[in-house]
């Protein structure tokens, strides 16, 4: 009996631990709560703090005074047309890495098996393993007039068709990279990893059997891809779509680098805070990704996203 | 006639493995029909090629006649119920029951009241608003009953479907089934590991060993009269004895099987018509109603005995005791005299 008690050291520190529980879950969650409420929350919070204060124009000085300027002046029409051109972006390259992400992710969950599953794993994720300022910069090489894309088109004689999208209202330009298709290209090939996998992953939870269930009720396969398939792969379409979307909104480099001139939320942040030092205008236009996040979440939750959870 | 479901020649082969080999096989309109085999003997399969989840690789699958072989899952007439239900779990149980009929464009009021009447009928009336994993096991297994059921087949695929239920549910799931079986008067094909499953329900059993049929028949034929030794040993427990054990052991002739509740352990001597062997008692065990007893014979071959708990008759014996054992002659079950018919097909 006495030998069961006497233990020292780290062996006591376990068995201590042990007999207290709560006191063991908090040493466990003490570290990632304090780092993700003090640093991550906090240094949140601090910028939207900030974008309540006065930036004064003509001294360059920013006061602590309390004001809704900031917020009002994202209203002007100038600033608004920056909202719009970065939320229909951020969209649209949702919209495209969902759709091309959907079928592989598909193959990868439910066909690929062995080699071809890591092959598959590795080709996704390579791309991660680059810079991404490696990436972007080298998509200005591929983009460019003599580069890979325009040797492509050429070579199969589709000139004219390339032509015709660059003549395009809205998405065309003087050429590839400085057209909105060309940035929309780059966002799209950069963030698509951020929508397969999980696709991927929700598609893997997916028993196999429901599907059977579907086809043995007299489901066609449209109809249970429909009916059963996407519905209980939606959580993960949401996931990945918050990836492509809220990268996107908070993007600075891609549209310096490829597309017309007009600034994105990003850029107008980097100019705000960098350059100019109105660090409040640049905390009030923070608080525009978080909100229309958040507007975005609460939609997808109403039309069920998240039922199948 | 024509059949509910009939195998001609069927074979499914996966890479090198044939996991049907070449069955031939009648289940008639209303039957209660059960596969019956050890897992891997491809009774489920069998039922995956009715279902359509698979394709034949040589021979023919017939639904009423037609030729199923190329036909995908949803353009046949059978339902399956899955072995883990396989229930949709962003869907309502309402919802789950009436799936078939939403995608076949029934209109929501009477798919509704369909579904309604399909649970009421499997006595989940209050429970349609419910997701399914709200629900416990037993009652998971009626709404996957009810969803296939919903769509009025004319032949009810069952597998295994009673398998992840505790033994009491089970019972009382297997008598419901057959009622229910009865009073709609379709085919049930049931593919079970579980040989009492099989024999307290169905009209006529499948043995299925290594993708091949042992034997087709009524349960109490099948337990009677098994034909193989893999059947008499499967379907409840048998002392098989092959050909050397029967000659040396009790000098017969032939193989054959006996069931271990018509041994009669004791010390008496053998009665009118009885023969018998001697050996060690190694094992008893009690199990309320009777107690089983394993005894070594001479060539170390191991016999199941069975007797019922009357009078304490177990106290009597104690393990590691010179024990006799006789059966009346009748009882013992001539097998065939090949002991493994797969081995010259292999």
């Amino acid at each position: 009996m006495s030998r069961m008690l006497e233990r020292r050291g780290l062996s006591a520190l376990t068995d201590a631990l042990y007999r207290r529980p709560a006191l063991w879950l908090f040493l466990l969650l003490a570290p990632p709560l304090l780092w993700f409420g003090l640093v991550y929350l906090g240094s949140l919070f601090a910028l939207l703090a900030q974008s309540f204060f006065t930036f004064d124009d003509f001294t360059m000085n920013v006061s602590p005074v309390l004001t809704l300027d900031n917020y009002r002046a994202l209203l002007d029409p100038a600033n608004h047309d920056v909202i719009l051109r970065t939320v229909a972006m951020a969209a649209a390259v949702t919209l495209a890495a969902a759709v091309l992400a959907f079928p592989l992710a598909y193959y990868m969950a439910r066909y690929a098996r062995g080699w071809r599953k890591g092959f598959f794993y590795v080709a996704v994720m390579l791309p991660m393993w680059a810079s991404y300022i490696v990436k972007a910069y080298s998509w200005t090489v591929i983009l460019a007039k003599g580069g890979l894309v325009y040797w492509f088109y050429r070579s199969f004689g589709l000139s004219g068709v390339v032509d015709w999208l660059l003549s395009l209202p809205g998405i065309g330009g003087d050429s590839l990279s400085t057209s909105t298709l060309g940035r929309f290209t780059v966002f799209t090939y950069i963030w698509l990893p951020f929508m397969i996998l999980p696709i991927q992953a929700a598609l893997e939870r997916v028993p196999g059997n429901l599907i059977q269930a579907a086809a043995d009720l007299g489901a066609t396969p449209f109809m249970a891809f429909r009916t059963v398939i996407l519905p209980l792969a939606f959580p993960g379409v949401v996931a990945g779509s918050i990836f492509t979307f809220s990268l996107t909104l908070g993007d600075y480099i891609i549209p310096q680098l490829f597309g017309p001139s007009g600034l994105f939320i990003g850029t107008m942040v980097y100019t705000m805070q960098g350059s100019i030092g109105n660090m409040p205008m640049a905390g009030a236009f923070t608080l525009v990704p978080v909100l229309i996040i958040a507007v975005y979440l609460s939609i997808a939750k109403r039309l069920g996203a998240f039922d199948a959870l | 006639m024509t059949y509910a479901v009939e195998f001609q020649n069927l074979s499914r082969t996966f890479d090198k493995v044939r996991a049907v080999d070449n069955v031939d096989l009648q289940i008639g309109e209303g039957e209660f029909f059960s596969m019956l085999g050890p897992s891997g003997s491809g009774k489920t399969t069998c039922l995956r090629l009715i279902a359509g989840f698979e394709q034949p690789s040589a021979g023919s699958v017939r639904i009423f006649g037609q030729e199923a072989a190329g036909l995908p899952p949803y353009r046949r007439d059978v339902n399956t119920v899955f072995q883990d239900y396989a229930l949709f779990p962003h869907m309502s149980v309402a919802d789950n029951v009436a799936y078939g009929l939403m995608v076949a464009g029934v209109g929501k009021r009477e798919r509704q009241e369909r579904a309604q009447a399909m649970l009421e009928l499997v006595k989940l009336g209050d429970y349609g608003q419910r997701r399914p994993a709200a629900l416990s096991g037993g009652q998971r297994q009626r709404v996957a009953l009810a969803r296939a059921l919903i769509k009025k087949p004319r032949v009810l695929l069952l597998d295994e479907p009673l398998g992840a239920l505790d033994l009491k549910l089970r019972e009382q799931m297997q008598i419901e089934l057959k009622s229910l079986q009865r009073q709609l008067g379709i085919t049930f094909i049931y593919v079970t590991h579980d040989q009492g499953e099989a024999l307290s329900m169905s009209d006529r059993v499948a043995v299925f060993n290594l993708g091949r049929i042992e034997q087709v028949a009524t349960p109490r034929e099948l337990y009677t009269r098994p034909a193989t030794a893999f059947v008499a040993d499967f379907v409840g427990t048998s002392n098989v004895f092959d050909h050397a054990a029967a000659q040396t052991l009790c000098g017969q002739d032939r193989p054959f099987s006996i069931r271990p509740e018509r041994i009669r352990i004791g010390q008496d001597g053998p009665r009118e018509g009885e023969i018998g062997l001697s050996g060690e008692l190694i094992d008893i065990q009690y199990l309320g109603a009777v107690s089983r007893f394993e005894v070594r014979a001479g060539n170390g071959k191991v016999l199941a005995v069975v007797s019922p708990n009357l009078d304490d008759h177990d106290v009597a014996f104690t393990v590691g005791a010179p024990v006799k054992l006789y059966w009346p002659q009748r009882a013992m079950h001539p097998l065939a005299p090949e002991e493994n018919g797969h081995v010259a097909h292999a």
